[in-house]
């Protein structure tokens, strides 16, 4: 029940920040080809990092982590569990803001290799998100040190992927976006491990 | 109690002296560069600073592998303490970059790929020190900043490298040079052994302080427990 309520709050939430973006940057058809894919990822960034923090707020407020950790199953079996429900979360938002942007920019947002690079750089924004947030909820101030935590470490991945994303959407051939193509696939494989390996030491009490 | 340690003593004095001889070298004997004259000088403690951040973050990475792997709290001790000084080292690189980028670049601060990987570096390590401030209860505050220093690393070599690997405006002076800098000089070879000399001052220094640094926390445990043990007598009686 609490997480359709969360759906539908990230959903608003994310025509809200492109509501803003629309008028804060005085958005129109002859600006948009310059900053209307940086403003897509930071409305995919806000509206993921808000969706993270409740990973495991329902976890906290009743205590159920506890009995989690005492089922017989290995607890990079939780994390993954945890990080596939979150990225099928962040995949549904993009599902409703890609079409959004296509209506309101009017930018050919459909190709398949950019689906591709939205699909990758979101997958590695929640992977690092998900072992973060884990680490959020313990602290005094956690809603607000997620964002502390995860900005930084997810910087490089966001960078690559906006650059992406403009390379794709002006036309650009392989050559000129292969290093930043390359640089989203190597962060996903390299928080893969690091999240599968150190989880089991986050979790414990 | 712990008492003053004289081979401490005796590397806090010989770093002071080191110092003083750097700044000797730094101003007098290095020759004066011909095209960006005086400010250029900013570049040997640029330079060592920005050694001696990398060196110290590789501290907090091993130290936070080896406290997970071993789960003796001493190596949580020195991470903590060795993120804590790299974080001011990295602060002094980027002033001081930021002082010699004025007068060259004819800016404070421009979005070159080595600058931001370079802010990227100093925001993880300051998150991890808020990280650590931030958690309660000392097992598990020690296992979360470990991970969290093993995950911060990636943006050290990313740094190290952003030069090499991108175009970008950052000189190379150790290494290729790329047609694209601004700011490329070659050393001479008194220009060579003060880079040297100043940059085996700084990792003298850094190893005087990260010590300083880990004898405060421990006498601080220290007293956690003596007052802990006062605690618990006054209770009693």
């Amino acid at each position: 029940m609490r997480k359709k309520t969360l759906v539908s709050a990230l959903l608003i939430f994310s025509v809200m920040v492109t509501l803003v973006f629309t008028f804060a940057l005085d958005l129109d058809k002859s600006t948009k080809d310059n900053v209307a894919v940086g403003v897509l990822w930071v409305t995919f960034v806000f509206s993921s990092t808000l969706g993270l923090n409740q990973t495991f707020a329902n976890e906290k407020n009743q205590s159920s982590l506890e009995g989690m950790l005492l089922s017989p199953i290995d607890y990079t079996a939780i994390f993954v569990g945890k990080f596939i429900s979150t990225y099928i979360f962040v995949i549904i938002v993009e599902i409703i803001v890609i079409p959004m942007f296509y209506i309101l920019y009017g930018i050919p947002l459909f190709s398949p290799l950019f689906v591709l690079i939205v699909l990758l750089g979101s997958f590695g924004y929640t992977l690092v998100g998900t072992l973060l947030a884990s680490i959020a909820t313990r602290t005094r101030a956690r809603e607000i040190m997620l964002p502390i935590l995860l900005l930084p470490v997810a910087m490089p991945i966001i960078i690559a992927s906006v650059q992406c994303s403009n390379a794709i959407l002006s036309g650009a051939h392989w050559g000129q976006f292969s290093n930043a193509f390359n640089l989203v696939i190597v962060y996903d494989i390299i928080f893969l491990g690091v999240a599968i390996m150190t989880f089991d030491y986050l979790i414990q009490e | 109690m712990p008492k003053p340690n004289p081979r401490l003593q005796l590397m806090t004095i010989s770093s002071l002296i080191l110092i003083i001889l750097s700044v000797y070298m730094v101003l007098i004997y290095a020759p004066r560069e011909i095209i960006m004259g005086d400010v250029q000088r900013v570049f040997y403690y640029h330079v060592s600073s920005g050694w001696i951040a990398a060196l110290a973050f590789l501290v907090t990475l091993i130290t936070s592998i080896m406290f997970l792997a071993t789960q003796n709290k001493s190596y949580d001790h020195v991470a903590m303490s060795s993120a804590e000084i790299g974080v001011i080292f990295t602060t002094m690189n980027i002033v001081s970059g930021s002082i010699w980028a004025r007068p060259v670049w004819n800016t404070w601060w421009t979005w070159d790929p080595r600058l931001t990987t370079a802010t990227i570096m100093w925001l993880l390590y300051i998150a991890y020190l808020f990280l650590h401030a931030g958690l309660e209860g000392h097992d598990r505050r020690r296992h979360i900043t470990a991970v969290y220093g093993i995950v911060a690393f990636i943006s050290v070599p990313l740094t190290f490298m952003a030069i090499r690997i991108w175009r970008t405006i950052h000189p190379v002076i150790i290494g290729s040079a790329d047609p694209d800098a601004e700011g490329q000089f070659d050393m001479t070879a008194r220009m060579t052994t003060t880079l040297l000399f100043t940059a085996s001052t700084f990792t003298v220094l850094y190893f005087t302080i990260l010590w300083h640094r880990v004898r405060i926390q421990s006498l601080f445990e220290y007293m956690s427990k003596l007052q802990y043990q006062m605690y618990n007598d006054l209770k009693e009686r």
